[in-house]
């Protein structure tokens, strides 16, 4: 895969940024949000966790199954604190 | 891996890593840190991210201010960008009690060469437009004050520590903790044993086990605190906006998304880190009224993590008095970040040479018996 390509839309981050990453030894997804920001925009790694997992479970020579997943956290879809807040007409 | 270490850290959190590093600075050659998890995963990852030095403490004042100054140079110390912003904080008064608490407070601080300055309701809106000031009295401002980013501070310190030769083993939990006549003298992991005559308990939430592993009650607990994150926008405001009597906090980080928080009275003594629309009902409310325009704004993640608490909510720093070679950097209290870059120095200091560069003797863990608790007034 080319560096420039984009894996996670929402934060911007690149497969090279990705490989770096598990190149310095960081091999869980956890990590890999931590250290790039992948996984942690606006869809909330719903695009790009897959890619991820994949390219970390070939980095390690795992299969995809071995390779943990982060914590869910809510809410699922964005929500307006309005919403939240109860103030709203949606 | 290896055998035997000067030090053995427990703990791979800012707190952990930031002992390692400047172990190493001083010359410490063989440092081994274990994490039960990911570099990162505990309280350090999890929490608020701002750093401060409005405080009510001569003590604390002068703690925060250097750690202020370290992460000013930070990210070129250990050549790793760690995303800090100066903003400044803005803590509202809302009654007249707290009014009366932050002109002593400014006071201090300005005796201790702190920016701080008590400010009208008129300055606190040109700080930040958006403001909503119904029922605000007055404020204090910090403009050194600010955020900086807590996985990448936390990396920094753990990659810089490991290029200066220490070694981290992420993943590996301590089980045991070996002692002889009241000194340390191994740490047993999940994996292996390995020889040591000092470690240092940086485990944050799990400090307390850690005591226990070394036959010591800790007077700490843990306690769950809730954040909430927006998606990014553009720059709305720069401080972070504080309340200590309307219990909140919230601020705009450089990346465009606002991080909010706030404390529940509450909340049980315990290791949950599970979330509640409870809290993001809460805050949302509390912030929508202080900050109208964010009724637009979108949450996107919610999460909570463990503030490692002790009876004055003040950390305890230093060697156990009955255990020899057993040191301790927790209790923090909800400060830890904040405060990671001095205490990391000192403790570091402590353990090499015997004696710090400032003052930390009264943070010592025998206080409580002898009852000279630190009464800060400005901590939620």
């Amino acid at each position: 895969m080319d560096d420039n390509v984009i894996i996670c839309q929402c934060e911007d981050v690149t497969w090279g940024e990705i490989r770096q990453a598990l190149e310095k030894g960081y091999t869980t997804l956890d990590e890999i949000k931590r250290v790039t920001r992948a996984g942690m925009g606006r869809c909330q790694g719903t695009t790009c966790r897959r890619i991820i997992l994949r390219e970390i479970a070939k980095f390690c020579h795992k299969s995809i199954e071995e390779v943990a997943i982060p914590t869910f956290r809510p809410p699922t879809k964005p929500v307006k604190l309005g919403t939240l807040a109860g103030d709203d007409d949606d | 891996m290896i055998k035997r270490a000067s030090v053995v850290i427990i703990g791979g959190g800012v707190i952990g890593c930031s002992i390692a590093y400047n172990l190493a600075k001083l010359g410490c050659k063989d440092v081994v840190l274990f994490e039960k998890n990911s570099l990162s995963s505990g309280a350090t990852g999890r929490c608020g991210a701002g750093i401060r030095q409005q405080f009510g403490t001569k003590m604390n004042c002068i703690l925060a201010r250097e750690s202020i100054k370290i992460f000013e140079n930070l990210s070129q110390e250990l050549d790793y960008d760690i995303e800090l912003n100066q903003g400044g904080y803005l803590i509202l008064a809302y009654t007249e009690k707290e009014v009366n608490q932050f002109k002593k407070n400014v006071a201090l601080e300005r005796s201790l060469d702190i920016d701080a300055r008590f400010i009208s309701v008129d300055e606190a809106k040109e700080i930040v437009p958006p403001l909503n000031a119904e029922g605000i009295l007055a404020a204090t401002f910090c403009p050194t004050d600010g955020h900086a980013n807590p996985f990448k501070t936390n990396f920094a310190y753990a990659e810089a520590a490991q290029r200066l030769g220490v070694k981290i083993y992420t993943f590996t939990e301590v089980k045991e903790i070996g002692t002889e006549n009241n000194k340390i003298v191994a740490v047993k992991t999940d994996k292996e044993k390995i020889l040591t005559p000092i470690v240092v308990n940086a485990a944050g939430g799990y400090s307390g086990t850690i005591g226990k592993m070394a036959g010591v009650d800790l007077p700490v607990y843990s306690q769950r605190h809730q954040i909430l994150v927006t998606e990014p926008l553009d720059p709305l405001f720069r401080p972070m906006l504080m309340s200590f009597s309307r219990n909140f906090y919230c601020q705009q980080t450089p990346h465009g998304s606002i991080l909010m928080g706030c404390g529940d009275p509450n909340e049980p003594k315990g290791y949950d880190i599970g979330t509640s629309w409870q809290f993001a009902r809460e805050i949302a409310q509390k912030m929508t009224t202080i900050v109208p325009l964010l009724k637009e704004v979108s949450m996107i993640r919610q999460w909570a993590g463990l503030y490692n608490m002790s009876p004055d909510a003040q950390p305890i720093l230093g060697e156990h008095p009955q255990v020899e070679g057993f040191y301790m950097a927790i209790g923090f209290s909800g400060h830890g970040f904040m405060l990671a870059p001095v205490t990391s120095k000192l403790i570091a200091e402590l353990i090499l040479e015997g004696k710090t560069s400032l003052p930390i003797d009264k943070l010592d863990i025998g206080r409580f018996e002898r009852g000279e608790l630190i009464i800060e007034p400005s901590v939620v």
